[in-house]
């Protein structure tokens, strides 16, 4: 692939996004907007490592944010309600969550099956489950909360980096080197490049598809559980269209939807790139909300015209060979 | 032909049956149907109704899915004509408001079309730009309010009545029969088919690819404009936030449900709409069962695990391998 690597082209548009809008409003470069950013968006940045995962390998999982949603309300029930110490809720709740991608996995391997239509169906029912639980919003008053939510390092002007932003941090740094360090992120490539080349190369397709969807899966668990932190309660409605933010958050950090192409921090630097886009509307005050889908709807449509225009360019000697021979 | 298509619907046509004998058991007057003030009353007529708008949407997403695409533009596309109908209601007559909101529709299809038919785009992505766009749009249009009219022309379109049968309920027939008598009629159908199949393929063929994609998107666009007028009609408003919210899953729930190919080439309008139907019936069961409505996505969950594991080539591998197993052993 010649000219820029797509991760360059976003970490570009984050730097130049982040010079103008600091030009414009010189508190936004301060180390407190930049720590409530990551705050913000822990959750995002956590769910949205997971779906690079999936679509590297060629998939897509739109069942995450229902996965979040269910997480939130059984954490909520299970600690106000029935009584659990949240630890052991927290186990639970993870535990539920990966055999839940490791099931829609396995459908979407044994009966061969598109990921997008079982991620759909494993959306409405883990949303279902959710409602089941409780359609209220449920308060969560365990000390636990209290104590994560408060705890954060100070920084050095004004700044604080809460434990929820932490916890985003931890899992993007270990999520890219999973991604470039071990035989697992290799596989990933494979089965984004070709499913069948990567079986004849002797990947287990099978228990990597399996795997893949549980990762996403868990890590949207581990999302709910930080987002219950971030918000103190537990809801069934919550973090509806998450997974649409997320895939556009992977897309714009330069991961190729076709698969095979793609990186952790892009994805990274992708949810950066949105939650800039909240920050400066915020602090313009006189756009409305809506500016941010239409933004985001903007930038998604840049960067797949760059994608495609980067594929086309990779493949045109190859293009060119097969019209010669003809 | 006439005799091969009632058992390609066999299926659908069961299961449709059979949720509405459980919804007669559920709801014992579900069957009974009243006339009053020129218009049909009863929870059948209810279903037809309520379920117009997702039939809509059906139709356009089935030539779509056909194609090998799929649209996950069209309930931002509904809350777009939605909002755009709303504003001009009580400015303009319904021509004029027809003509913009179908036209708002239209463009929107365009859009879509271009991005898969002339950049190459994948469906899923260059459908999910106008998604996670559209309603943005749309709350620009409304500027964030919910808008309401009283203009009684675009009401009539939501609640009126046409020889006894609800407005939208006239429409979705209408359309049907438009679509079917373009697309069956003519050799179109079939070139939307090879297009699916192998587009390549086709292309070769002397099928013009490019065009059959485009016209698809744009049929879903304004099918998805008109759904979207209904809609508002029918609670006299525009919602930007919810008006069409996850319809585009009902819409794709419906043609999955109604055995077209997500992998394109075979359709059915016909089967798509009944889909739709059958969607719709297990809706209005579940209400009248008293059960929370929150059920819905679980049952309709399982449907689509159901449908799913019924196409699946694999399934019916195992199947067949179980029952050797057993005459084996036996």
């Amino acid at each position: 692939m010649k000219g820029l690597p797509p991760v360059l082209i976003t970490a570009i548009v984050l730097v130049a996004g982040s010079v103008l809008c600091a030009v414009q409003f010189p508190n936004i470069a301060s180390t407190r907007v930049v720590g409530n950013l990551l705050t913000d968006n822990a959750f995002r940045g956590i769910v949205a490592i997971g779906m690079t995962f999936v679509i590297i390998s060629g998939g897509i999982d739109l069942s995450v944010g229902s996965v979040i949603g269910f997480t939130t309300i059984f954490v909520a029930m299970a600690i106000e309600r029935w009584g659990v110490p949240p630890l052991l809720a927290f186990v639970a709740v993870l535990a539920l969550s990966a055999a839940f991608g490791a099931a829609m996995g396995a459908t979407i391997h044994v009966f061969d099956l598109p990921p997008f239509i079982v991620t759909l169906a494993g959306m409405f029912l883990a949303r279902g489950a959710s409602f089941l639980l409780s359609t209220e919003s449920v308060p969560i008053t365990a000390p636990v909360y209290s104590t994560v939510s408060d705890f954060a390092l100070r920084v050095p002007g004004g700044g604080r980096l809460t434990a929820v932003a932490m916890i985003m941090l931890a899992i993007v740094i270990g999520g890219a080197l999973l991604l470039r360090l071990t035989r697992f992120g290799a596989n990933v490539y494979a089965l984004g490049g070709s499913r069948t080349t990567a079986s004849l190369m002797g990947v287990a397709v099978g228990k990597m598809t399996v795997k893949i969807y549980m990762l996403s899966s868990l890590l949207a668990g581990i999302a709910g559980i930080v987002f219950s932190f971030y918000t103190s309660a537990g809801y069934s409605l919550s973090a509806v269209g998450v997974e649409l933010d997320s895939i556009a958050a992977v897309v714009i950090g330069g991961t190729l939807l076709t698969g095979g192409q793609g990186s952790v921090i892009g994805t990274f630097l992708g949810v950066l790139i949105q939650g800039l886009i909240q920050t400066y509307i915020n602090f313009d005050g006189t756009l409305s909300s809506w500016w941010t889908k239409i933004a985001t709807g903007v930038l998604l449509f840049v960067f797949i015209v760059l994608q495609q225009g980067l594929v086309a360019l990779a493949r045109r000697p190859v293009a060119g060979r097969a019209g010669a021979a003809t | 032909m006439t005799v091969l298509l009632p058992r390609r619907g066999l299926a659908q046509i069961l299961a449709l049956i059979v949720i509405l004998a459980v919804d007669r058991v559920v709801s014992p007057q579900f069957f009974d149907l009243r006339l009053q003030d020129g218009r049909l009353f009863g929870s059948l007529i209810d279903v037809l109704n309520r379920g117009s708008p997702v039939a809509l949407l059906s139709l356009g997403m089935v030539l779509v899915i056909a194609t090998r695409g799929i649209d996950l533009s069209v309930g931002a596309i509904m809350a777009i004509s939605g909002a755009i109908a709303a504003s001009l209601a009580d400015s303009h007559g319904l021509p004029i408001v027809l003509a913009a909101a179908l036209g708002a529709g239209l463009i929107c299809g365009l859009w879509n079309g271009f991005l898969v038919a002339v950049l190459g785009m994948q469906p899923i992505v260059a459908t999910l730009i106008l998604m996670v766009a559209g309603r943005g749009i749309a709350q620009l249009i409304t500027e964030g309010r919910i808008v309401t009219f009283s203009s009684p022309d675009l009401v009539w379109l939501g609640n009126g009545a046409i020889l006894g049968l609800p407005v939208p309920v006239a429409i979705t027939l209408g359309m049907l029969a438009l679509s079917c008598a373009v697309v069956r009629g003519s050799a179109l159908g079939l070139l939307i088919e090879a297009t699916g199949g192998n587009a390549r393929a086709s292309e070769l063929a002397g099928v013009g690819t490019r065009a059959m994609i485009l016209a698809v998107y744009v049929w879903c666009g304004v099918c998805a404009a008109l759904a979207g007028v209904i809609a508002a009609a029918d609670i006299m408003g525009a919602d930007a936030n919810n008006a069409g919210l996850w319809l585009e899953l009902d819409a794709i729930l419906a043609v999955v449900i109604g055995g077209s190919s997500l992998f394109g080439g075979r359709f059915s309008l016909v089967l798509a709409v009944l889909g739709a139907l059958i969607i719709q019936t297990m809706n209005t069961g579940i209400l009248l069962s008293g059960y929370p409505p929150e059920f819905n996505l679980l049952v309709k969950a399982g449907v689509v695990l159901a449908v799913l594991l019924l196409q699946s080539p694999k399934f019916s591998g195992l199947a067949g391998m179980a029952m050797r197993l057993r005459r084996t052993k036996a």
